[in-house]
């Protein structure tokens, strides 16, 4: 037991949980992007690409980046709140709840269950499954901060706060659906309307999911690992507010030029350059909370996954309303460049600032030091490496195919056939798996400090 | 700030700000019908070709295929007329798609025939060598479930009767495995014997490319 009652049983069961998931959701990853340079990794219709393809996306994005934040939110709740959880027992019950879910999810999607909406395939038993864990946390957070031994709320707890609600509403919205059997069911919404509902839940799911809560890791573990404040509280106010207030419209940026009615696109075009405002407040304040102590990017092993982790934030958030734009999403959009758009953020931003406040937390709640502080060094170099070659890989590939598939001969026909288009991109889907495989020894290496380290003996107490 | 010490209040006032952007650009819309309008052109699919609606969703064919051709030259050009609102009046869900490793479908209906379609979703690269599409030559081998069509049809609100959708059903199948169906060599050749006389998987999956952009091309015939 720890100084205070505190619950770190469940924070460490989520940790791990979050690092299953990432191996898991990797290997499903490399699976896939074998397969679009060698379609005979195809071998059984549960290895098909189109079912794969989910597995991927939900496995990490519902199952390691989930864990991770329930993790994190659970540690970062009760020491801002000085409180423990209020309900421990909800809380792992939640646990083996979410596990248990996650794994239904995984076999139901490899089963072909597949509601198609992206980021909410799952089939409607297991929406509710997902409303029910979400409501446990929900109940723990509130009850937990209602019950609060610190008056003042830190910025962090803020971005719990909204990610609770936000996730609630759009979950709910998105997946109302009428059953047809236990396996299947239709939205509730047809054609435009289920595109624009759909993104406006993609976008802000990933939003929710990939943004808010990191940036609640980033304010909370940025300060903690580098013993200096956040520069400026005012500027935090002013992006959490914006940030949240500005998402919700931008969605169909990712409908651009479809049959959507063109005033959506528009507004939803005009919020996305909103949104660099919010966005680039945290980029500096996590800059500026580092002024005069830059040195700490070569002392402190933790500072450089912090201060890379906001800086591919901050190149995401410039990229993103760019490519959002009418006249250069005409060309990039359903090209490889949005896949590497995408991957900067969940390789770059998201894994490198859970990995640090792992790094951060996991010693503290398991009272042992960290297992290697040069394992951590290799990882850090190893995800670098492995997430830019990915990218910048992708950008070009789409940029290339976006150009051919425009190009035009002298008498206006078209200069290449669809096939064409795709062959000239296995070269670069060849050099993408090998950068996926450099980045996933380094979340192996990651996996294995981490594992090495609560197999370590605990310090002796001090007291 | 206030706000910052009481959560429940904060929480409410994040819920507000999420909203507005939400009911401006998302739930108002749903209730204007030139979101989605209805054209008499468009039919809804019948029982074969949801249930081959159905197939193309469980097997992510939307992972690689977007349905929406945009109003752009070399879009239409490649592809032909770009998609209008109306055409997707019966589609729950939407499956536009968001990344094209393989080319746009919402035009394929009537571009080649059925016997083009069994051969290469059976074994792309016996067409195109150097194709990454997955093979699905095991749909022939599945026959087709119609246990639930009929629910499915009046979920989706088509105004099928029971008998009808039977109808449907029995048509297809005796249109695929009748002795002059134009593509029959080819869909023997994938389908098992035991099988030809049934419908499979593939089958009602082809019914239903055959149906992608159809309409839009009858209504242009007509005009």
């Amino acid at each position: 037991m720890n100084e205070a009652g505190y619950n770190y049983r469940v924070v460490r069961g989520f940790a791990f949980s979050a690092l299953f998931w990432l191996v898991i959701g990797l290997v499903v990853g490399l699976w896939i992007a074998f397969e679009m340079f060698n379609p005979a990794l195809n071998l059984t219709p549960w290895l098909s690409f189109g079912r794969l393809r989910v597995v991927h996306t939900n496995g990490l994005g519902l199952g390691f980046g989930l864990a991770a934040i329930f993790s994190t939110s659970y540690y970062i709740l009760q020491r801002l709140t000085r409180t423990p959880l209020l309900f421990p027992r909800l809380a792992q019950a939640h646990l083996y709840l979410f596990n248990t879910a996650i794994a239904l999810a995984a076999i139901s999607l490899f089963a072909g269950m597949n509601t198609t909406r992206e980021y909410g395939e799952l089939e409607w038993p297991l929406d509710i499954v997902v409303v029910i864990f979400w409501v446990m946390f929900a109940v723990n957070v509130f009850g937990t901060l209602i019950k609060r031994q610190e008056k003042q709320m830190y910025i962090s707890l803020w971005y719990i706060i909204s990610m609770t609600v936000a996730i609630a509403i759009l979950y709910i919205v998105n997946n109302l659906e009428i059953p047809i059997n236990l396996f299947k069911s239709y939205t509730l919404y047809s054609g435009a309307n289920d595109a624009n509902v759909e993104w406006w839940y993609a976008h802000n799911i990933v939003g929710f999911i990939f943004t808010v809560p990191i940036l609640a890791m980033f304010y909370y573990f940025l300060p903690k690992s580098t013993g200096l404040p956040i520069y400026s509280h005012r500027l935090s106010i002013v992006s959490f507010w914006a940030l949240n207030f500005a998402y919700l419209w931008t969605g169909a940026h990712h409908l651009m030029l479809t049959p959507l009615p063109e005033w959506i696109q528009t507004v939803a075009m005009a919020f996305s350059i909103f949104l660099i405002a919010p966005s680039w407040g945290s980029v500096v304040n996590g800059y500026y909370t580092l002024q005069g102590n830059w040195d700490q990017m070569r002392t402190n092993y933790l500072t450089k996954f912090f201060i890379a982790g906001i800086t591919f934030y901050g190149l995401q958030t410039l990229q993103g309303p760019l490519q959002g734009l009418r006249t250069l999403n005409a060309f990039f959009h359903y090209t490889d460049w949005v896949v590497g758009h995408v991957h900067m953020g969940t390789m770059g931003w998201v894994t490198m600032v859970i990995s640090a406040s792992f790094y951060y937390m996991i010693p503290r709640i398991t009272n042992r030091e960290l297992y290697s502080v040069k394992l951590a060094n290799t990882h850090f170099w190893l995800i670098l490496v492995g997430q830019f070659t990915w990218t910048i890989t992708m950008w070009i590939a789409g940029i290339q195919q976006g150009a051919m598939w425009k190009a035009t001969n002298p008498d206006g026909s078209l200069m290449y056939n669809f096939l064409d288009t795709v062959t000239s991109l296995y070269p670069y889907y060849k050099l993408r798996f090998v950068a996926g495989v450099i980045y996933f020894i380094g979340i192996l290496v990651f996996a294995w400090n981490l594992i090495m380290t609560v197999r370590k003996q605990p310090n002796q107490s001090e007291a | 700030m206030g706000i910052t010490s009481k959560p429940v209040v904060f929480a409410v006032l994040a819920a507000v700000v999420i909203l507005i952007g939400t009911t401006v650009t998302v739930f108002i819309p749903l209730f204007m019908p030139s979101t989605q309008p209805v054209s008499p052109y468009i039919k809804p699919y019948t029982a074969v070709e949801q249930e081959g609606r159905d197939i193309y969703m469980r097997e992510g064919c939307n992972n690689c295929h977007t349905q929406t051709v945009r109003p752009l030259r070399t879009e239409v050009l490649r592809y032909g007329e770009y998609s209008k609102p109306e055409e997707f009046a019966y589609d729950r869900p939407f499956l536009w798609g968001s990344r094209r490793t393989g080319p746009d479908l919402n035009r394929v209906g009537g571009k080649y025939p059925d016997s083009w379609h069994y051969k290469h979703t059976a074994h792309p690269q016996s067409m195109f060598e150097k194709s990454n599409m997955p093979p699905y030559g095991w749909l022939a081998k599945n026959r087709l479930d119609t246990g639930y069509s009929f629910k499915k049809t009046s979920t989706l609100g088509y105004g099928y009767s029971e008998s009808e959708v039977q109808q449907q059903i029995a048509q297809y199948r005796a249109t695929v495995t009748s002795a002059s169906y134009p593509s029959k060599e080819s869909r023997d050749q994938v389908t098992p014997p035991e099988l030809q006389n049934e419908l499979t998987e593939m089958d009602a999956l082809i019914a239903y490319l055959q149906k992608l952009g159809r309409d839009v091309k009858n209504m242009e015939a007509a005009r």
